[in-house]
């Protein structure tokens, strides 16, 4: 990024990118100036010049790519807070001390922050100055001949009698210009250039990763993400409170969020039933949600998939998960109803065998907790144990394991719904108690062991995960990137290159000089000596007064 | 939405494979011979190279049509682009390695040197996909279940691909400027195997043409990589709900980005062009190896299609 193109006397070197390579240069490069006293100012230029310097730049990168080596190692808050969370017990000593430096939120931390802002203001600092010069050369004609053309990477000497010398000027001068070069003539040489979009291309690209950034941050800034489980027959309200659980940007404001609800009206899967290795495998989820603007009374119904989200007013829904959630009512000892409603369970395997929790604190005289596991189609092992043998509901069973003791939940401390600390608890069912799990099918009812009530599974129903997510931001981080992607094609595909002609004493001399990479260098000059041939011959045929042979 | 995989049809496309890897394995002796042939000392040695070049190129296009045979039949068999998983994607993005290279080879006759890395890299990935990455045709998943499956996918095998001849030439180059080559001291200097190792180095394209080509490879590889990121994060935005979310894959693609815009950095840097930008080339194909096998099978990831 950094040396910009302050020399007009460019050495080729065959060096293939734009700018550098000028022996003046080199100095700013190993950059010191040698003066003996610095001073503030001097100390300050020589740290910019250090900071914009194409090294710089190239080191920063290779550091950020190191630096984001980690995050992928472990894992991360912002992709797998569950990961997270799992590391810390398994490493209870190490995992707090990484904490420390941030290796669980490495994109986010302040060393992986320090080298992109770095990185991005060496970029400034270099572009800046390049847009001056860049805007500079734009008005400016092609450089002058230079007077020795030998030293040019490319060079052509031809003979030609004082008939081909009149004209060979002009006709450069044409050909080239219609070839988009900027061509001068001056004295006994045609000076031309082409290929200005390469640097405007570069300076788009690096402008435009600017702006990737600053969109990024904005948007992040005013986005939000937030989750919930949603049971079939169930609405969701768009507020705060209709979330289970909610990530806002750090200039999120409670107003965003558009007043609408949406109720699960029904979740579906298609699972392959074809092909033979492969039944069972879902093909396709449908979320039918009907929504709702508060204060109108049109309703719309809608179906949300995998890869087609639903717009509604300021943000999108979108689906990412499913399960069961079996509704069960549990009437406690006395013959009050302690629970009632469908409970979410998470799926454990790809056959849905999923595991649920339910905690009964309010049951009279005990409370109690049931861990339980739903298996959509049981089926019996060798063993005797149950397992889903398919993911779609053909033989829905639950099974429930008994825990009575004081739940804990009267302590304040927020506890997790989706697990049951049975330390503590007495077991009644299941495992080593020597009684049976309680099996329930729908509709189905099991007394409690130790009078404490009964449990019935009333009906089967499915739930979907939505994510309901805004970023203003994400429309200018596209646009700025298919910006920057424009730029980085111009400044890579398209040939900066100068071409000069001269008449000599015995004929003309072509040079040619690339500025980065140019694999056609060495052909412009035969092609353009071939064309002035031909414009020649033609001229002087037409002259003749016979036919033109044109074109 | 019912799909009807054809079960037979991917035996025999697997057959294919099967096949090419034999010719390609055949191509890769051919070629090898026909490099220490041209780096003999003796004229008539010499003479038979340029038969042997051309069995070896034959060779590979057999190979390439029935690597391509292969391909488009699993595709059938699938009823779907043929990369949904690791095999699929490792069959065919050496298929498009293949086909690029002998593309390049036709306009480019230089590039015909690297024909036995190309050809030996394409038997060993072949052999790793069918042995350890081999799956029954499946159905796709919903979430792969979209268009951009077809835009994003095939642009990063493309710049896989771009990449991949890029790094052959850039070993080529390091290998060709070694100092231990160069100027061998010792006894390493008299051992038969160097002297051939030296002449066959002597038959490639100078150390210049070298990187240039590398570098013209790499570029389009690069432009194709950038696009393959904005894609995916197109695609992410409609799958998982944000256009950029670190996710492994998402991680290990900005860090192949990054070290490639190094790369193009380092070719405009005093001091950086020559080896030190060839070894990042070399690294940045690493990560590319690195990207593909270790993340997808080991790191946690939403990119989890593998399908072992």
């Amino acid at each position: 990024m950094a040396t910009s193109q302050r020399s007009k006397k460019t050495v080729a070197t065959g060096r293939p990118e734009d700018h550098v390579l000028s022996a003046e240069l080199a100095g700013e490069n190993n950059a010191a100036p040698r003066q003996p006293e610095l001073g503030v100012v001097g100390w300050l230029r020589w740290i910019w010049r250090q900071v914009t310097s194409m090294r710089t730049a190239l080191l920063l990168l290779l550091l950020l790519a190191a630096a984001a080596i980690p995050g992928s190692i472990f894992p991360q808050r912002s992709a797998d807070p569950n990961g997270v969370t799992t590391y810390f017990q398994q490493n209870p000593q190490s995992a707090p001390v990484m904490d420390k430096f941030q290796l669980f939120d490495v994109y986010s931390s302040s060393w992986f922050s320090a080298i992109y802002i770095l990185l991005f203001v060496s970029l400034i600092g270099c572009v800046l100055p390049r847009i001056a010069v860049h805007a500079k050369a734009l008005r400016l004609p092609p450089v002058a001949t230079p007077k020795n053309l030998k030293r040019m990477p490319a060079y052509l000497a031809v003979k030609a009698g004082a008939k081909k010398r009149a004209v060979a000027l002009d006709d450069a001068y044409r050909l080239l210009k219609s070839g988009g070069y900027r061509t001068v003539v001056s004295g006994n040489s045609v000076a031309a250039e082409r290929g200005y979009w390469r640097e405007t291309g570069n300076l788009v690209f690096h402008i435009a990763l600017v702006g990737v950034l600053i969109s990024v941050g904005v948007g992040g800034a005013y986005s939000y993400s937030g989750q919930r489980v949603l049971v079939e027959g169930d609405t969701f309200v768009n507020n705060l409170a209709g979330y289970d659980s909610f990530n806002p940007g750090i200039a999120f404001n409670e107003s965003q969020l558009t007043p609408f609800s949406a109720r699960l009206d029904k979740f579906s899967v298609s699972y392959d039933l074809t092909n033979p290795t492969n039944i069972g495998t879902p093909l396709d989820f449908r979320a039918k949600v009907t929504l709702q603007q508060r204060g109108s009374a049109r309703t719309s119904t809608q179906t949300i998939r995998v890869n087609q989200p639903v717009e509604v007013p300021g943000s999108k829904i979108y689906l990412t998960g499913n399960g069961y959630a079996p509704v069960i009512t549990i009437r406690d000892g006395d013959g009050n109803v302690a629970f009632s409603g469908p409970v979410v369970y998470l799926p454990q395997d790809s056959n849905m065998t999923s595991l649920g929790v339910i905690k009964v604190p309010d049951a009279k005289p005990e409370q109690f907790g049931i861990l339980s596991f739903f298996y959509p189609t049981a089926g019996t092992l060798k063993t005797g144990a149950l397992a889903s043998v398919y993911p779609d509901p053909a033989n829905p069973v639950v099974t429930m394991n008994i825990y009575k003791g004081n739940l804990g939940l009267d302590s304040g401390i927020p506890s997790n719904v989706f697990s049951l600390a049975v330390h503590g608890l007495k077991q009644l069912t299941g495992g080593k108690t020597g009684v049976k799990s309680i099996e329930l099918k729908p509709g189905q009812t099991a007394t409690l062991p130790d009078g404490l009530g009964t449990v019935s599974f009333n009906e089967l129903r499915r739930y979907a995960s939505l994510d309901i997510d805004y970023n203003p931001g994400q429309v200018y981080v596209l646009i700025f990137a298919l910006l920057a992607l424009a730029g980085l094609i111009m400044s890579l595909v398209i040939p900066r290159r100068r071409v000069w002609v001269r008449i000599i004493d015995d004929g003309y001399e072509l040079g040619a000089l690339a500025r980065g990479d140019d694999p056609q260098l060495d052909r412009v000059l035969g092609d353009l000596v071939n064309k002035l041939e031909a414009e020649y011959q033609s001229a002087k045929a037409a002259s003749k007064g016979q036919e033109a042979t044109e074109e | 939405m019912q799909v009807h995989l054809n079960e037979g049809l991917s035996q025999l496309s697997l057959l294919g494979i099967y096949a090419a890897m034999a010719l390609y394995a055949a191509a890769f002796v051919v070629l090898s011979i026909q490099l220490s042939r041209a780096a003999s000392e003796q004229a008539k040695l010499r003479k038979s190279a340029g038969v042997l070049q051309s069995v070896g190129t034959w060779l590979t296009v057999a190979a390439a049509l029935t690597h391509g045979l292969g391909v488009v039949g699993r595709a059938i068999a699938a009823q779907r682009v043929p990369w949904a998983n690791m095999y699929e994607f490792a069959i065919t993005g050496t298929f498009v390695v293949v086909v690029i290279f002998l593309i390049s080879q036709a306009v480019r006759k230089d590039i015909r040197f690297i024909g036995t890395f190309v050809t030996g890299f394409v038997v060993l990935v072949l052999g790793i996909a069918t042995n350890v990455y081999y799956v029954e045709v499946k159905t796709l998943m919903p979430a792969l279940q979209d268009y951009w499956l077809v835009i994003h996918v095939t642009v990063a095998i493309l710049a896989t691909a771009f990449f991949n001849i890029a790094a052959a030439l850039s070993i080529t180059y390091l290998f060709k400027t070694a100092k231990w080559q160069v100027e061998p001291k010792g006894a390493i200097a008299k051992q038969v195997w160097f002297k051939a190792l030296q002449r066959i180095l002597k038959a490639f394209p100078a150390e210049e043409k070298l990187e240039r080509t590398s570098y013209r490879f790499n570029i389009i590889g690069f432009i194709l990589w950038s696009f393959t990121l904005i894609a995916g994060a197109i695609w992410a935005e409609r799958a998982w709900h944000r256009y950029w979310g670190w996710d492994t894959k998402e991680v290990w693609t900005f860090i192949i980005w990054t070290i490639y815009a190094g790369y193009l950095h380092a070719n405009a840097t005093r001091g950086w062009t020559g080896k030190r930008s060839a070894w990042l080339v070399v690294i940045g194909f690493a990560a590319i190896v690195f990207n593909f096998t270790i993340v997808n099978l080991y790191f946690k990831g939403l990119h989890v299609y593998s399908g072992l």
